[in-house]
């Protein structure tokens, strides 16, 4: 039940101007600028631009700066500015296959033509807290080869020539827009996807892993992972062609799944897609895995009642901004709900008293 | 401006100017020293595009999230019109590219190309060829154990 309560004005702005002083920090440090979160804190950046949905680095540091660094607030910040822009429109799909990429890997194919590039990875150190760090160490220049001019060619791609993969239906389908019409279901590949790269990491990496550890099995291969930029392109009406509006960084991972293949399909692999904003690639990973196992009714394969393949459970639960809106508001008052529980409480344990006492009376009178 | 080649050329320096870094674009500006006489047809407005991707790269498309874009349109005091789309939302940057765009299709163009468009063109490329460079250090070279027996 709500009702209106008035009061605590002066304890709220109090309570605020001290979250101003803590969230700057001991002034004898010096301040953190965005220009200094936006390069070093730039996979914090990444994950506010993907789950805020909205790819703007600048802003992402200032709401990292603003919520002292606890993500989720954070996107819940850039979350609340989305709303406020009006929507000039949408692009034309981002050709990944033209991708520039910094980092290019495929755990099926060794020899893959382009290579397996690393780029600025995690894998293979050691995990070991590095004190130099500690220290304001100079960073020697990164070694330098021979630059790659050419686009590098999907994997899939190649499984795709051979037909021993299935093919992505081509199509120019207007893709439904949750921010648009609420989600409802079934909802969809295209609104999955959406949900999906906007989920909580940690909600869709629990998701993916759990298909690992057999809710749902798919036995998925990292058939490409690459992370790079692409140019985005949107149509301009006044001039009546399409220009680049900007370039965008993005993680792609592209899982090659095993199928039996039925009466009308002959056996080849299957696919799952993740595609995020930034730097994302354990987000990309999780999302391939967790779209391959929704997508179990259209490729015939049964239900197993596994979690990852209810697609309500997954998508009405991966927003951690919908979902921490709902935990949270348990914390604000609810005096009036309570009081009534309070209440009800008190009066059936009277009448517990009162009826264990008309009991105990009526043995000592028998 | 109403051959093939000129709305591809036009398409090239829009591109340019969208991604350009703005500190660099204004200096290159300034430096060129040209601020004609303008006004606005539309003001400055950031806004959001929703950009979209394809299921599996090649597929149909979905959307992938918003990205912020500020657009303007001006027209010179002899009526040539010009429009900024631009990355971000800074309106001093749409506003400089709208009146390059304009410009650009002027008797201005070809001063203004060398001076402005030529070196952002410059410092996009070498800042792509730092990157694909640093990338190819890290491609990985394999090689295949000799087994002792025969």
């Amino acid at each position: 039940m709500y009702v209106a309560v008035k009061g605590g004005e002066r304890a709220i702005a109090n309570a605020h101007a001290w979250l101003a002083e803590e969230r700057r920090g001991d002034t004898d440090v010096a301040q953190l600028s965005l220009a200094q979160i936006r390069e070093q804190l730039s996979l914090a950046v990444n994950r506010v631009m993907a789950e805020g949905s909205l790819y703007d680095p600048e802003l992402a540091a200032l709401a990292i700066k603003q919520a002292r660094g606890d993500l989720i607030e954070a996107i819940f910040l850039i979350r609340a500015y989305r709303t406020t822009l009006p929507r000039f429109g949408y692009s034309r799909p981002v050709e990944t296959s033209e991708m520039t990429c910094d980092r290019r890997i495929s755990a099926t194919f060794k020899d893959a033509p382009g290579g397996q590039v690393l780029g600025p990875t995690f894998d293979y150190t050691h995990r070991l807290l590095d004190f130099k760090l500690a220290a304001d160490g100079e960073v020697p220049e990164a070694p330098v080869a021979e630059p790659r001019e050419q686009a590098t060619p999907h994997i899939t791609a190649f499984l795709q020539g051979e037909d021993i993969i299935e093919r992505e239906p081509i199509s120019d389908a207007v893709p439904g827009d949750l921010t648009r019409e609420p989600m409802g279901f079934p909802a969809g590949r295209a609104v999955r996807l959406q949900s999906l790269t906007r989920g909580d990491e940690g909600f869709i990496l629990g998701m993916a892993y759990s298909t690992q550890r057999g809710y749902a099995r798919n036995h998925a291969f990292v058939g490409e992972l690459r992370i790079g930029t692409v140019p985005v392109e949107m149509e301009i009406p006044e001039l009546g062609f399409a220009i680049e509006v900007a370039e965008v960084e993005l993680t792609e991972c592209e899982t090659v799944n095993q199928f039996k293949g039925s009466k009308k399909v002959p056996p080849q692999f299957t696919r799952g897609y993740g595609l995020v904003f930034g730097q994302s690639e354990r987000k990309s990973i999780a999302m391939a895995l967790v779209d391959r196992a929704l997508r179990w009714e259209e490729l015939g394969e049964e239900n197993l009642g596994a979690p990852a393949q209810d697609e309500e459970f997954v998508l009405s639960h991966s927003d951690n901004i919908q979902a921490t809106g709902f935990l949270e508001h348990i914390k604000l008052p609810h005096y009036v709900d309570f009081q009534s529980e309070l209440e009800l409480v008190r009066k059936l344990r009277r009448e517990a008293a009162e009826l264990a006492e008309t009991l105990a009376s009526r043995e000592t009178a028998e | 401006m109403n051959t093939l080649d000129s709305a591809e050329d036009r398409k090239g320096w829009m591109s340019l100017l969208a991604c350009a870094d703005e500190a660099r674009l204004t200096e290159l500006w300034k430096n060129f020293g040209v601020d004609p006489d303008f006004k606005f047809l539309r003001a400055p407005e950031a806004g959001g595009v929703m950009v979209r991707g394809r299921m599996g790269s090649s597929g149909a498309p979905f959307n992938l999230g918003e990205m912020t874009v500020t657009r303007c349109a001006l027209s010179l005091a002899d009526g040539t019109v010009g429009h900024g789309y631009v990355q971000g939302r800074s309106k001093g940057k749409a506003e400089i590219a709208a009146k390059i765009d304009a410009l650009m299709q002027t008797g201005a163009a070809e001063a203004l190309s060398a001076a402005v468009l030529v070196p952002l063109a410059q410092a996009r490329q070498a800042k792509k060829t730092s990157r694909a460079s640093k990338a190819a250090a890290t491609k990985v070279e394999f090689f295949t154990m000799v087994r002792g027996e025969d």
